[in-house]
């Protein structure tokens, strides 16, 4: 059975199990790594990629429902807030084991696209639900931080 | 973070762009370079690659190629060994990059704990500065003794400067690359001079991190991201008891669901192997198995730890025995005494455990992110029936390990083995996928351990007297490092308890080594996660009952210890620890530790609600690592340790209900998260002596630093871990 939706700004269409979640899809079907397995619950955040803009968690999302809507991956971030964020990341050396830090990226693009001057309340709410074994918070705090000065300077 | 003046200075990756840019703009002027592609263009053999040793590669296109032996698991190790190597090389860091080595003990052997090819301990920098100062320093040797003999000049008018020779009296320059098919032919020296260290630009400084751009593009490749024409993927049933086994299955259900192509039988389990990851996972989720467990460990924790308080008053092997503590026990004015649980702790690295296997009659070939590649490689070629020469790993980055993938059994390459080999061992890769429900019920645990502790003081508020009983069960024993253990002692139970640092005149410590069904492992900073918890929180009940601040009472009995004294003194300094009493509901903790020949000290500040909800504001910590070779990284470590510890203590449990595992994934074996993460200052002490650990001694004074402000701000001490909720215990 196939589903039909755009991927990265692309119209895709994947012959998979319609019950597999996205991530799988995007992983197995796609072709695409960057979005990473990490619960398999909507717990830890690596699987965040945008649907519709939103951040969601790919790992309990069955393909089925994101026919005809619009997926964004690790791999088609574009936008000036995506950039800025990449570039945050780069200059402050957030990474260390890298393993969750593509869902990282992508949720803090999602927020960053909504909110140009998050506090840190606000990045407290919206990257919670990323885990990070590692402990890279402080860091990641300071990259959106810098990311959305540099977006408005 | 240090300073974001010193964040400033890291390149950014236009500069590196700008910089690669560059150099090739400045080759081409001047003429003498010609790439690889050129070479071959105009039908000239390309040279090279140089690789005057089993550590780097300097490639005709001037491509620096260093060979990590350590596993990248986020520590930075990758970044930390180019450095050195390229230090003394006088490379040009934009053209450095990494990769790993293959598996061999004798020329990739740890110094810190082998003939072992491993990461662990914290030693990467430790046990590699001497060797890669060498491997850098005797290829720069060759290359500009290549450049005097090209240009028929004395070695010593040469200088180099980023990867380029010059000679100033004739203005000639080379770049490393041009120099390779004179270097080939040049013989590697036997000693070489190496660099004063206050002539060092890369260590002491930040050079970028080699793995940052692709771990924030999505495109590092993790074991997950491995794909092989025609590979399979696994998942494996496990009995739900430890010990348990297979009794009988029924593959029937899991063979009918779609995309599953066999199911096999291997020494841990029940294997599903399918076309990908979605069909294995419905197949094992309909799999019948009925287990045997009639040798399974059926125990609860919660007896277990009634049990290790039993064994508690029981006599015990001697750890470290310093005059007559129980004697000066009694004679003291005052005597206080303390119990501290620990639960078992799972290391949960972000990627579950995954290995990918190709296996035939001849060879097997293994992609992992692997941290003890020839233990490994020698378990691997067991499973498979090969010799270890037969095997070969291929070390890919791991998304965390936190000690998790080093373990001597390698549990889950075996597996992985085992279903290729059970697959029928015709070449067909197989990557074997754990769950986050595996890996938290999958065992090979941080102990459970039991701590009682006592002290006596004398009339004048002296401690005289310091008893210290450990119970619970060795990481050593059964294992290849069994041989550590000395007289009954596992010295990984009780390090930084046995080396406790104070000067106090009569000290015992007992260590009850306990047995379990529950296999267990060192995880981040291993003995220290317990130890210095309890050393460090009853020290602070020990100064109370003295009424002496905790910072002054630890500074008193550390005359003899300068180094420690002094990071002591300057994390309580910067954290302004004597600027006053802190507001009500909020209080100051300090804490020091040894580990791994690295000294931490750490004062935390918390505020705690009305509904007795702790919550960690900031955190200062000042570290003396020896030489710090890339103080960014340093810090990042310390910033991490500090959060992985601060999880554990708020929230980490794996707890066993009649011998099964309560916990499954992080709703309920909580980590740490982004709301909780307090602000921290890492302070780096200058110094030139031998580096020594970064990786694990920052997670280890967190737990108690947090422990005293707790009580600080509260009155109440906090004698179980993870610490319960304030008013309900």
């Amino acid at each position: 059975m196939s589903t039909t939706f755009t991927l990265n700004g692309q119209s895709t269409t994947l012959d998979a199990d319609p019950t597999m979640p996205l991530l799988w899809a995007l992983r197995e079907v796609a072709g695409l790594h960057g979005t990473k397995f990490g619960c398999g619950m909507a717990l830890c955040g690596a699987c965040t990629v945008h649907l519709d803009g939103q951040a969601i968690r790919s790992c309990v999302m069955p393909l089925s429902a994101v026919a005809g809507r619009k997926i964004t991956t690790i791999e088609g971030l574009q936008s000036k807030q995506a950039k800025a964020v990449q570039a945050a990341w780069v200059a402050l050396q957030v990474p260390q084991c890298g393993y969750c830090q593509s869902g990282q990226v992508m949720s803090a693009t999602a927020l960053l696209e909504k909110n140009a001057a998050p506090t840190d309340a606000d990045i407290d709410a919206a990257m919670s639900g990323n885990i990070c074994r590692c402990a890279t918070y402080t860091r990641i705090r300071a990259a959106i931080h810098s990311a959305a000065q540099s977006i408005k300077a | 973070m240090k300073s974001p003046s010193a964040h400033s200075q890291l390149p950014t990756r236009r500069d590196f762009l700008k910089s690669a840019a560059g150099a090739s703009a400045l080759a081409l002027s001047i003429g003498f370079e010609w790439t690889a592609s050129t070479r071959r263009a105009f039908g000239a053999p390309s040279p090279g690659p140089f690789v005057p040793n089993a550590f780097v590669r300097i490639g005709a296109d001037d491509s620096i190629t260093v060979i990590a032996k350590h596993l990248e698991m986020g520590q930075g190790a990758y970044t930390g060994l180019a450095t050195i190597l390229a230090e003394e090389l006088d490379a040009d860091w934009s053209r450095v990059s990494v990769e790993s080595a293959p598996a061999d003990a004798k020329l990739y052997n740890n110094l810190a704990f082998g003939p072992v090819q491993g990461t662990g301990g914290s030693s990467a920098m430790a046990n590699s500065y001497a060797q890669l100062r060498d491997a850098g320093a005797k290829a720069r040797a060759i290359l500009v003794s290549a450049a005097a003999k090209e240009w028929h000049v004395p070695v010593n008018e040469l200088t180099v400067n980023k990867g380029v020779v010059s000679h100033a009296p004739s203005k000639r320059r080379a770049s490393y690359g041009s120099l390779v098919k004179t270097a080939i032919t040049l013989p590697v020296p036997d000693t070489v001079t190496l660099k004063d260290p206050k002539n060092f630009t890369l260590i002491g400084g930040r050079p970028a991190r080699v793995d940052v751009p692709s771990k924030t593009d999505g495109t590092a490749q993790f074991t997950l991201d491995v794909v092989l024409p025609g590979m399979l993927v696994a998942l494996l049933k496990r009995p739900p008891l430890f010990g348990a086994t297979v009794k009988s299955f029924d593959p029937g259900p899991a063979s009918a669901v779609a995309g599953v192509v066999k199911v096999v039988q291997v020494p841990r389990g029940i294997a599903v192997v399918a076309r990908n990851f979605w069909a294995a996972k419905l197949g094992r989720d309909a799999l019948q198995v009925e287990w045997d467990d009639s040798h399974a460990e059926k125990r609860s924790s919660a007896a277990m730890m009634d049990e290790y308080r039993r064994l508690a008053d029981q006599p015990a092997p001697s750890a470290r025995k310093e005059g007559d503590a129980r004697k000066a026990m009694g004679e003291a004015s005052r005597t206080v005494s303390a119990s501290y649980e620990f639960p078992y702790l799972a290391h949960a690295p972000m990627e579950p455990l995954d290995a990918v296997v190709k296996l035939d009659a001849a060879s097997c070939e293994i992609w992992t992110g692997d941290q003890f590649q020839t233990i490994d490689q020698a378990n691997a070629a067991q499973a498979a029936g090969l010799d270890p020469k037969q095997v070969s790993i291929h070390t890919l980055y791991a998304g965390g390990s936190f000690g998790r993938r080093a373990n001597s059994m390698s549990d889950y390459i075996v597996e992985a083995v085992s279903i290729a080999k059970a697959y029928g061992a015709d070449g067909t890769p197989i990557k074997l996928q754990w769950t986050r429900e595996d890996d938290i019920h999958g065992g090979l645990y941080r102990p459970m351990y039991f701590h009682k502790l006592e002290a006596g003081l004398n009339a004048q508020n002296q401690l005289t007297a310091w008893r210290h009983v450990i119970v619970g069960q060795s990481i050593m024993a059964g294992t290849p490092f069994a041989a550590s253990i000395k007289e009954g002692i596992d010295p990984t139970s009780v390090e930084g308890a046995a080396t406790i640092p104070y000067a106090i005149p009569n000290i015992a410590v007992e260590l009850s080594t306990t047995k379990a069904g529950v296999p267990v492992l060192w995880w981040r900073v291993v003995g220290s996660s317990h130890t210095i918890f309890a050393v460090e929180a009853f020290i602070d009940e020990a100064a109370h009952a003295a009424g002496v601040d905790g910072f002054a009472f630890r500074r008193s009995l550390l005359e003899h210890q300068p180094r420690m004294k002094a990071v002591l003194e300057l994390a309580a300094e910067k954290a302004g620890w004597n600027s006053g009493p802190m507001p009500a509901g909020k209080g100051r903790g300090i804490a020091v530790a040894e580990a791994f020949k690295s000294l931490v000290a750490q004062v935390a500040e918390v505020s705690v609600d009305k509904e007795g909800n702790i919550k960690v504001d900031r955190v200062v910590c000042a570290v003396d690592c020896g030489t710090p070779i890339n103080p960014d990284i340093i810090t990042a470590q310390m910033e991490g340790g500090i959060g992985f510890g601060l999880g554990a203590v708020l929230h980490g449990a794996v707890t066993l209900k009649d011998g099964r595992v309560e916990q499954d994934n992080f709703n309920n074996y909580r980590v740490l998260r982004m709301n909780e993460m307090p602000k921290v200052e890492v302070y780096i002490m200058p110094s030139n002596e031998a580096p020594t650990g970064v990786g694990e001694p920052g997670v280890a004074p967190i737990g108690p630093a947090v422990a005293n402000a707790v009580f600080a701000a509260t009155g109440k001490r906090m004698h179980v871990l993870p610490f319960p909720k304030l008013g309900v215990a």
